[in-house]
């Protein structure tokens, strides 16, 4: 967007990214959880628009994955040897 | 995948449910373990689980290959040390043609990729719709989908995502199908792909489109927004074929007329007479005696909302949300409409709670009115079912 008042995706990126980071292992989000909190951080800044592009940034380079427990979540990568 | 365990498997108890002259999955289970260890140790497995009564599976966390959400349901067995070829045994879903019409050569392709990645066994199709390969290894994900994809197939969703849509056969072979419902099932596929592959919900949502009230996906029951054809105007009679029917023997009164949902229709003997603005679109009548009678010309669709199956809560039959949208405005209706609901939804809606669910939780005014759409009668399913919804006239000067 050419806005010049609204956030760059990549910070959303990196925000949404310290959110799962910070809530990993207490609490799980799900992408609309993500949104919720970018959009009422940064008001009419950010929307769900840009909150969608900043998402697939972080699947699409694998810094997080989408995870299944009942509904969709985003988490972090599982480590390397662990199953589920 | 070649047979390198030796042993056939023991399988006692299954071997009963291939007794009898009816399909047996044991049977097809057995023909796939011929050439696939996994379908052999799926059989092991399963033995076990009968003589133990007791399953053996783990589902959750994987989900789909690289920058997918969905499309694979991670399975894994719990006793993977005793049968290691089913340790992992992974489900995707792939997106079936509208219609569920294949080339045999597409069904070919399809099975050789399979039998090359996996079990080499399918279900031609899961209650989702889709095209369903059952079990592989999750490193073989990625090959797999890369070969679906060079055939021209993608994955279908899975999760809290836009779910396959599927629709009933339709024009291609239906006579009754009011609109094109393979037509409009692939542009809303292909309209949201995104949601579709990348979950974005509360929890799923599921879209069928049945092509007349028959409603030969059960839309009704299964999908949180059902598309299902009807017609405006009044039933088309022939009446000739009509007294053809009688003097081959049909019963009108008995098998017709007393079955008329609205009780709408009567015979006397030489002339069917029909009160339309009676009759509910049961198709009751036409199926009777489809060469007499069929749906109107004034074609189209009535749009549903909020139908599911019981998990979580208990089930729900979907209600009226649009009573009838002409046919070929029922693409741009559903995408403005599609877009408000899931708005509402997604501001709202609790963590795996479906649509239905939530208008049951806020009330159907409320509901329409987040979506902007004015109640009508044709929502109310039965008389004074809602005590909270009024019908006024109009003053002058309102809409
Ligand atoms: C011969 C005596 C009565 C008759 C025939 C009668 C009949 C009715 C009818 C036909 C309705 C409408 C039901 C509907 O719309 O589904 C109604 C509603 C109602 N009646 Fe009566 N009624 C009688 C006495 C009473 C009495 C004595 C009371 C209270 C002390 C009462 C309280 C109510 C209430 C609260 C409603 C509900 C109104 C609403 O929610 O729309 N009724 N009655
Ligand atoms: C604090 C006292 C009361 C409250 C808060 C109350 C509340 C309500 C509510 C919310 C309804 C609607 C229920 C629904 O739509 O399912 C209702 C219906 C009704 N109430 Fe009461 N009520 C009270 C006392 C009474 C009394 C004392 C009577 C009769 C003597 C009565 C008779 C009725 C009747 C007949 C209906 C009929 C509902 C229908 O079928 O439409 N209520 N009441
Ligand atoms: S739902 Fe109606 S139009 Fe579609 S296949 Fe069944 S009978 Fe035909
Ligand atoms: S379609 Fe159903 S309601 Fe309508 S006239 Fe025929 S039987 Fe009656």
């Amino acid at each position: 967007m050419t806005d010049t008042t609204s956030v760059p995706i990549e910070i959303l990126a990196e925000e949404m990214y310290q959110l799962v980071a910070d809530c990993a292992g207490k609490k799980n989000l799900k992408p609309g959880d993500l949104t919720k909190e970018m959009i009422a951080k940064h008001g009419p800044a950010c929307s769900k628009d840009d909150c969608k592009k900043a998402l697939r940034i972080l699947i699409d380079s694998s810094r997080c994955v989408y995870s299944y427990l009942g509904g969709t979540y985003i988490q972090l990568p599982p480590k390397p040897g662990s199953e589920i | 995948m070649a047979n390198d365990s030796g042993e056939k498997p023991e399988t006692k108890m299954l071997d009963e449910l291939e007794k009898g002259p009816w399909p047996s999955f044991v049977k097809e289970i057995k023909s796939a373990g011929q050439t696939s260890a996994s379908a052999q140790d799926l059989l092991r497995q399963l033995e076990l689980s009968y003589q133990e009564k007791k399953g053996h599976w783990k589902h959750g966390g994987l989900v789909g290959v690289l920058g997918y959400g969905g499309g694979v349901i991670g399975r894994y067995s719990d006793a993977g040390d005793q049968f290691p070829k089913v340790a992992q045994f992974h489900t995707l879903r792939v997106n079936q043609p509208a219609g569920w019409f294949y080339t045999s050569d597409a069904i070919r392709t399809l099975c050789d990729i399979w039998e090359r990645h996996g079990s080499g066994l399918t279900n031609m199709h899961g209650s989702t719709g889709d095209l369903i390969l059952l079990g592989t290894g999750t490193a073989e994900l990625e090959p797999t989908f890369q070969e679906l994809a060079q055939a021209g197939f993608d994955l279908g969703g899975s999760g809290s995502a836009f779910r396959t849509p599927s629709c009933c056969v339709g024009m291609a072979r239906c006579e009754w199908a009011c609109y094109d419902a393979m037509k409009l099932c692939y542009d809303l596929t292909m309209a949201y792909q995104d949601e579709m592959h990348r979950p974005p919900f509360p929890y799923k949502f599921k879209v069928k489109c049945a092509a007349c009230p028959n409603d030969c996906v059960a839309a009704i029951a299964r999908a949180d927004l059902s598309i299902i054809g009807t017609w405006k105007d009044e039933i088309q009679v022939d009446e000739s074929a009509v007294n053809e029917y009688a003097s081959a023997g049909l019963n009108l009164q008995k098998d017709v007329c007393d079955l008329c949902p609205s009780k709408c229709m009567a015979w006397d003997g030489h002339k069917l007479s029909i009160e339309n603005h009676e009759c509910v679109r049961c198709m009751h009548c036409i199926n009777v005696m489809p060469k007499a009678l069929r749906p109107g010309k004034e074609r189209g669709a009535v749009i549903m909302i909020g139908g599911k199956a019981p998990i979580m809560q208990g089930a729900l039959l979907s209600s009226v949300l649009v009573p009838f949208v002409p046919a070929e405005e029922l693409m741009d209706t559903l995408k403005e409409l599609i877009r408000r609901i899931w708005d509402f939804w997604d501001e709202y809606g609790n963590n795996r709670e479906r649509v239905g669910e939530l208008i049951q939780r806020v009330g159907l005014p409320v509901f329409l009115d987040g979506i902007g759409l004015d109640p009508v009668p044709e929502m109310v399913s039965a008389p004074r079912d809602n005590p909270y919804i009024y019908f006024q006239v109009a003053k002058d000067g309102e809409k």
